[in-house]
């Protein structure tokens, strides 16, 4: 892939996954409210692709909306696609082959393994029960992958409950297992968050590893920009269940086409930088359904808007191998380096 | 206002509803019929005696087990006395006894309950063995112990319920308690110089209050269930005193012979008001716990 | 611990000697005169010329080996009566305890997994079995199905098995209508919160399929909180068996219980408690063992509530 292929445009190869004006709607309080707004992106295969959003910008709920997790009584509109097919209406042993194919890593570690079981049982009952593997050879794979994942004395895990290993060694733990059913996508859900930071770079170095090794996509979710930057070759920007923007990794920073995504870059502080105040954006971030309806969603708290962007939801435009829903992004490109409050 | 980025979003609860009348509100229709259930149950309690329309005591045996006839709606019992006065009659005892079990219960759990989540360490190792130790008594088994030491009889009954329930309240109690403990006001007002036993008895004891109440509540219940049993087995109130579970032993030779209204009768006041304590102590519980997420 | 439990309920049945009115005399002999002779054998039989600890130390060594004293009443060995009776009530009891574990989880996980009417259904009907003593469910089990279709006997234990099964099925259900709405409801909202945790979620994005999502996951987590409030459920039943005996006209432990109670047999009260409280408290126990069993996170002994 070179670097001259746009990112937007249609691909010269199908993606592995396109997301096609998703719209998902919630029961909030008795109403159903939308969480996500007309969300579009794809993935090519072996491609990394970050998700960058604030909390409630939708940024978990589009990975749901994917591997079909949502919760009880949500609505869904609009498409999505894997290898061609469309996953909403896949059911029953399509649907777990699908599940096979994708594979989701969470966030919390503890809370997302069962811990009345082993750790052995953990990770092989997906090969086991879908693809029918044979328990002793499901059971060396699983140890070949822990010692992929940097596991010591893999046998000895296998036999272990979770609550035996550390936060990190059960993130590595949950990683090797996505992995053991040979995926074709990962989608990774904030998987460092809940971690310590040193262990969150053990484990970003770890999967991004893998990722490379075994050629896989990836939609990589966090609320940290440069980390998305860091392993993704590209990052989408989401804010109040929308996509802004859309962009090669690299740009984000020197080249951003919204307001919002050099706020999110602006605001993260470098250490060898010196200021008299964190910058912040002013305002709260929103959800999908507190967003007024008919304007820009992100116009409160924007510096640069104008009485123009208070009048319609701006649509997705191209610009320069990326995307952005902000109407003055051809005019602003350039400027929007030097955000500040 | 200024955010920093990552603030997490989440829409305003609901105001609190404040007060009495609110809390009960909040606690739905069933809530509120349980709680009318109950008053109606109180006042007949205060006054049932006076309410009778016959004399409860009096017995007159040529009447005995006629069914529902003029002016008697539940017929005779099997001393030819008006069953519906004896009922009425017999709500006092049915409630006080109770009442006096969730007492002392609820004093004794909630003290034992907030020294052990105060002074921690060592007293509420203590405590809390002492409680594990005491729960190897049931409180019917208690109770009957009793009766054989001191004479059947409701005060003997009542007490033992009492000591039996205690460190099932002290248990659920000193979970709320230690983690009102925890909380940042406390050790700001212990740095500010309050002493223990203000900071215990006017904040949190009261932060308690919602937890207290239901636990109250539900207690009733079962200690109405296990006094009419008691009163049932003969070892509680005596007859000829009127009271539900004695009426429902007395009366129990009727159901063989064909006459069941007046144990019935008795076994159905019972059922109801304890259903309402039931449904509004659950109701309360789920508000306690909900305040606290 | 448990031994520390059953030391001290012991402790306690036998200073309540000590507590009732009057001289230890007038309580063994429940304010009955006796003569002389009798009360010299009752002072030698509890060494009532010693010190309060030796005698505490020779009551329970006697009990520990079977001797439990003579009951006033019946002119017999309270062990033998004992032992005559065991069987009634915890033939009762299992009867019971099987009932309870039955209808009780069953219903639980059926209105957890289906809901929808019943759901509804098992919701409306423990709310009000909830609420039902076991006395009166015995009275309305007696009129419905003795009296009026006369499906089962009233009263009395039975001769043979098959008898003894007639007899005790309406007792048994009569001890097991509130427990078993308890039980009923803690499973639905235990399988119901189970549900909903994350780890299901990933097992769910793994791709396992229902049946075993909902056997493995839901279930088997569910286990725990279910195992350890029916145990206590089930422990509680040996003290409210005897209302139901009473009820019944059966002759169990808890009816003699509380007959001796009535007739200040103390000897008899304090052996039968001492009885009861032990098979508690060993139940309890064994609930104990079942929940480190079932969890692994906990080691034996510190049962969360």
């Amino acid at each position: 892939m070179t670097g001259a292929e746009s990112a937007a445009a249609p691909a010269r190869q199908e993606p592995l996954l396109s997301v096609d004006g998703l719209t998902v709607l919630l029961p909030v309080e008795g109403q159903q409210r939308a969480v996500l707004r007309d969300v579009s992106l794809q993935i090519r295969a072996g491609e990394a692709v970050g998700l960058v959003g604030e909390s409630g910008s939708g940024k978990s709920m589009t990975a749901r909306a994917i591997d079909r997790l949502l919760p009880r009584g949500a609505e869904v509109q609009g498409q999505i696609y894997f290898d061609g097919a469309d996953v909403s209406a896949l059911s029953g042993s399509q649907l777990r082959g699908y599940r096979n194919k994708v594979a989701m890593i969470f966030q919390d570690p503890r809370a997302h393994v069962n811990p009345v079981r082993r750790i052995g049982d953990f990770m092989t009952e997906a090969l086991r029960t879908n693809l029918g593997v044979p328990t002793a050879d499901a059971r060396r794979r699983a140890v070949d992958m822990l010692t992929q994942v940097g596991i010591e004395d893999p046998e000895r895990r296998l036999r272990q409950y979770p609550h035996e290993l550390s936060g990190g060694m059960l993130q590595r733990v949950m990683i090797a297992a996505a992995l053991l059913t040979e995926p074709a996508l990962l989608l990774a859900d904030e998987p460092t968050t809940a971690l310590d930071v040193t262990t969150q770079a053990e484990v970003m170095a770890i999967l991004d590893e893998l990722r490379r090794s075994y050629g896989l996509a990836m939609l990589f979710i966090t609320h940290d920009l440069d980390l998305a930057a860091a392993i993704c070759d590209r990052t989408v920007v989401m804010y109040a269940g929308q996509v802004v923007e859309i962009r090669r990794s690299e740009l984000l920073h020197s080249d951003p086409l919204h307001p919002y995504t050099a706020a999110l870059a602006a605001a993260r502080p470098e250490i060898a930088q010196k200021a008299s105040r964190l910058r912040a954006i002013p305002g709260r971030p929103l959800s999908a359904f507190e967003a007024p309806a008919g304007e820009c969603a992100f116009a409160p708290r924007c510096a640069y808007a104008q009485p123009t962007c208070l009048t319609a939801v701006p649509e997705l435009t191209e610009l320069d191998d990326g995307l952005s829903r902000c109407s003055r992004a051809a005019e602003l490109r350039g400027h929007l380096e030097a955000v500040h409050v | 206002m200024s955010a920093v980025i990552g603030v997490s979003t989440r829409p305003a609860r609901p105001p609190a509803r404040s007060g009495a009348l609110g809390l009960l509100r909040s606690t739905g229709a069933a809530g509120i019929a349980s709680a009318v259930v109950i008053a109606v149950a109180t006042v007949l309690a205060a006054f049932g005696p006076l309410l009778a329309p016959y004399n409860p005591d009096l017995p007159s045996l040529g009447l005995a087990w006629i069914g529902p006839s003029g002016g008697h709606l539940l017929g005779y019992d099997f001393e030819g006395r008006d069953v519906l006065s004896r009922l009425l009659a017999g709500a006092q005892s049915s409630m006080v006894g109770p009442l006096a079990v969730v007492i002392g219960a609820m004093v004794l759990g909630t003290l034992i309950a907030v020294v052990a989540a105060w002074r921690q360490g060592l007293t509420d190792t203590v405590a809390s063995s002492g409680l594990d130790i005491l729960f190897a008594f049931p409180g019917i088994l208690l109770a009957v112990l009793a009766a054989a030491v001191f004479g059947a009889g409701l005060t003997a009954a009542a007490t033992a319920l009492a000591i039996a329930y205690m460190p099932y309240v002290a248990r659920v109690l000193r979970g709320a308690a230690l983690r009102e403990r925890g909380q940042p006001y406390v050790a700001a007002l212990e740095v500010q110089g309050a002493s223990g036993t203000s900071i215990c008895l006017r904040h949190i004891v009261p932060n308690m209050l919602p937890l207290i109440v239901a636990q109250a509540t539900i207690l009733f219940g079962w200690a109405m269930v296990d006094l009419a049993a008691i009163s049932f087995l003969g070892l509680g109130v005596q007859p000829p005193a009127p009271n539900w579970g004695v009426m429902i032993s007395e009366n129990q030779p009727g159901i063989l012979q064909g006459y069941p209204m007046p144990s019935l009768a008795a076994g159905l006041c019972i059922v109801g008001v304890v259903i309402a304590f039931n449904v509004l102590g659950e109701r309360l519980f789920e508000r306690a716990q909900a305040a606290h997420r | 611990m448990l031994v520390a439990s059953l030391l001290i309920a012991s402790f306690v049945i036998f200073g309540a000697l000590y507590l009732a009115p009057g001289n230890p005399i007038t309580a063994l002999s429940g304010g009955r005169a006796l003569p002389p002779a009798s009360l010299h054998v009752l002072e030698l039989r509890y060494h009532l010329n010693q010190p309060f600890l030796a005698q505490y130390w020779y009551w329970l060594d006697n009990a520990l080996h079977g001797n439990l004293g003579i009951s006033i009443t019946l002119q017999q060995n309270v062990s033998a009566v004992i032992a005559a009776r065991m069987w009634t009530t915890g033939g009762l009891v299992l009867y019971a305890a099987l009932i309870i574990l039955v209808v009780g989880i069953g219903s639980g996980v059926i209105a957890a997994l289906r809901p929808g009417w019943a759901d509804t259904s098992v919701l409306v009907s423990t709310a009000i079995t909830a609420a039902v003593p076991s006395f009166v469910a015995a009275i309305v089990l007696i009129l419905l199905f003795s009296v009026k279709l006369g499906w089962f006997p009233a009263l009395g234990n039975g001769t043979d098995l098959w008898s003894n099964v007639r007899h005790f099925t309406l007792p048994a259900i009569a001890l097991a209508v509130s427990s078993l709405a308890i039980v009923a409801r803690v499973t639905r909202a235990a399988v119901r919160e189970e549900a909903d945790r994350e780890h299901v979620q990933t097992a769910i994005s793994r791709g396992i399929p229902p049946r075993q999502l909902i056997r493995r996951h839901v279930l088997r987590n569910a286990a725990i909180p279910i195992a350890t409030v029916s145990g206590i459920t089930i422990a509680s039943l040996i003290a409210v068996a005897a209302v139901v005996e009473t009820a019944f006209s059966m002759n169990g432990l808890g009816a003699y219980l509380v007959q001796s109670a009535e007739s200040k047999d103390l000897a008899v009260v304090q052996g039968i408690s001492l009885v009861l409280v032990t098979a508690f408290v060993l139940i309890n126990a064994l609930v104990d063992v079942l929940y480190a069993a079932l969890d692994p996170r906990v080691a034996l002994g510190s049962r969360a509530q």
